[in-house]
């Protein structure tokens, strides 16, 4: 595999996730609305949205350290762009591609870290406290997820992500077993976190934060955050999917259909989640993470090694 | 028109100022939100910081206090921005006109695009002068 297929399928990955993940989007802005009883937006919104940030003005606060400021939102798009194209290489691949789930753990760790760093260098105060709450977050969920992580890892024998696909091809999806049940279900909840849906959006709160880390972003910096937020909102999915339920298999029509179905699943999940819950408290945050989380993520590993 | 502002069109960010309102017009502006009225359908979200926002919904006669704010405010838009004078008050200074005060009214203080006279006006009405923004963004 050269360096410029992989390039390509970079490429690729960034356009077709992001109409993807602008479009889920969609979807979760719509179902919303209609089940507060509205009607909700048409479904280009997110792409006329981008489109408009991108045609404005990019403000830079005064105080603001422009190098971090400019280059953490561009970060965060490469990286979860980078996890993205690795988890399609192994869905069409299989074998030859040695992508590690430990590693596209790390590599979705990145997006968050970027928020915090332009955060950070936006020299905003509210900003400031966004990425406190931020960091706890990132802080919380990451235990959880890479204990559901181990269970995936114990069930299939190997953190190798196309080894835990194939596994499950041969011996049935992980979520067959009660200890996959528990790793999905800490899944997503971690990566609720992760996207900064509701119970835990405590980090972009409009109403006290006034959006929080991303506040003095404007423009296409601020496209880019979205963006990069529509990406995940495709890698995480898909990410939970190769660890729980078996994967795509992108060369069959039949496989992608199933794998649409897939996707869709975990996106109404999160939808409802979000939609069903109000926002925890920061302290909250960290007692459900750090606290049953963890401790039901612990339990699953132990069924996972008993074998269950 | 070009796609810039076509998408602009579609996918008003809102950013909600009071500039010493009696806070009625503040509920109403909240009102265009509700399954009633549902801006969110023309693509209007309200956004929490100026940065993010396409139109500056702005109450209240802003008061002396308030001025030095409001023109900050101004300036920390991303332009191009709309700015809207909500009620009687941030259009002319209502019957506050003559009081002590009166550090407004908003026009005199930024550019003000559309006014939407009323105390308060109804959301129909904002609705109404949306739909005038629209027009004039060409
Ligand atoms: S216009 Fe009327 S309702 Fe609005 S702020 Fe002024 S007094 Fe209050």
């Amino acid at each position: 595999m050269s360096a410029a297929y992989i390039l390509l399928c970079f490429v690729l990955v960034l356009i077709l996730f992001s109409i993807i993940g602008m479009l889920a989007m969609w979807v979760d802005r719509k179902l919303t609305a209609r089940l507060q009883f509205r009607v909700g937006p048409p479904w280009y919104q997110n792409f006329a949205d981008f489109i408009k940030l991108a045609g404005k003005e990019v403000l830079i606060p005064e105080k603001a350290n422009t190098f971090m400021f400019v280059a953490s939102p561009i970060l965060g798009l490469i990286a979860s762009g980078i996890a993205g194209t690795m988890i399609l290489l192994v869905f069409k691949t299989k074998t030859v591609f040695p992508a590690d789930a430990i590693l596209i753990l790390y590599l979705l760790t990145i997006p968050s870290l970027a928020i915090i760093l332009g955060g950070s260098a936006s020299g905003n105060v509210l900003a400031s406290v966004g990425i406190s709450r931020e960091m706890k977050l990132l802080m919380g969920y990451e235990l959880p997820f890479v204990c559901g992580l181990v269970i995936a890892a114990i069930k299939s024998g190997g953190s190798s992500l196309s080894s835990i696909i194939q596994f499950q091809e041969q011996h049935g999806i992980i979520i067959g077993s009660l200890s996959g049940v528990i790793g999905f279900v800490i899944g997503v909840l971690a990566l609720q976190g992760k996207l900064g849906l509701v119970p835990f959006d405590l980090a972009e709160a409009e109403g006290e934060l006034a959006g929080g880390s991303l506040i003095e972003y404007s423009g296409l910096l601020l496209g880019l955050f979205k963006l990069t937020k529509a990406l995940l909102l495709v890698v995480g999915p898909l990410f939970l999917i190769s660890l729980y339920l078996g994967g795509i298999n992108i060369s069959s029509p039949a496989g992608i259909i199933t794998g649409i179905l897939k996707y869709i699943l975990i996106l109404v999940l999160f939808i409802l989640i979000k939609n069903t819950n109000p926002r925890l408290r920061i302290d909250q945050t960290m007692k459900l993470f750090w606290g049953w989380a963890t401790l039901l993520g612990i339990a699953g590993i132990l069924l996972a090694i008993a074998g269950w | 028109m070009n796609l810039k502002i076509r998408a602009l069109k579609k996918s008003l960010w809102v950013y909600h100022m009071s500039g010493g309102s009696c806070n009625n017009c503040d509920i109403e502006i909240l009102d265009c939100l509700t399954p009633r009225f549902d801006i969110e359908r023309f693509g209007m979200v309200l956004v929490g910081s100026p940065r993010h926002a396409d139109v500056l919904l702005c109450t209240g006669i802003v008061n002396k206090k308030c001025v030095e704010r409001v023109e900050e405010v101004y300036k920390q838009t991303a332009k191009p921005c709309v700015v809207v004078a909500i009620g009687a008050c941030a259009c002319s200074g209502g019957m506050f006109r003559d009081g002590y005060e009166m550090g407004g009214p908003l026009d005199k203080l930024i550019p003000v695009d559309v006014y939407i006279p009323g105390c308060p006006p109804k959301p129909e009405a904002m609705i109404a002068g949306i739909v005038k923004v629209l027009e004039k963004l060409k």
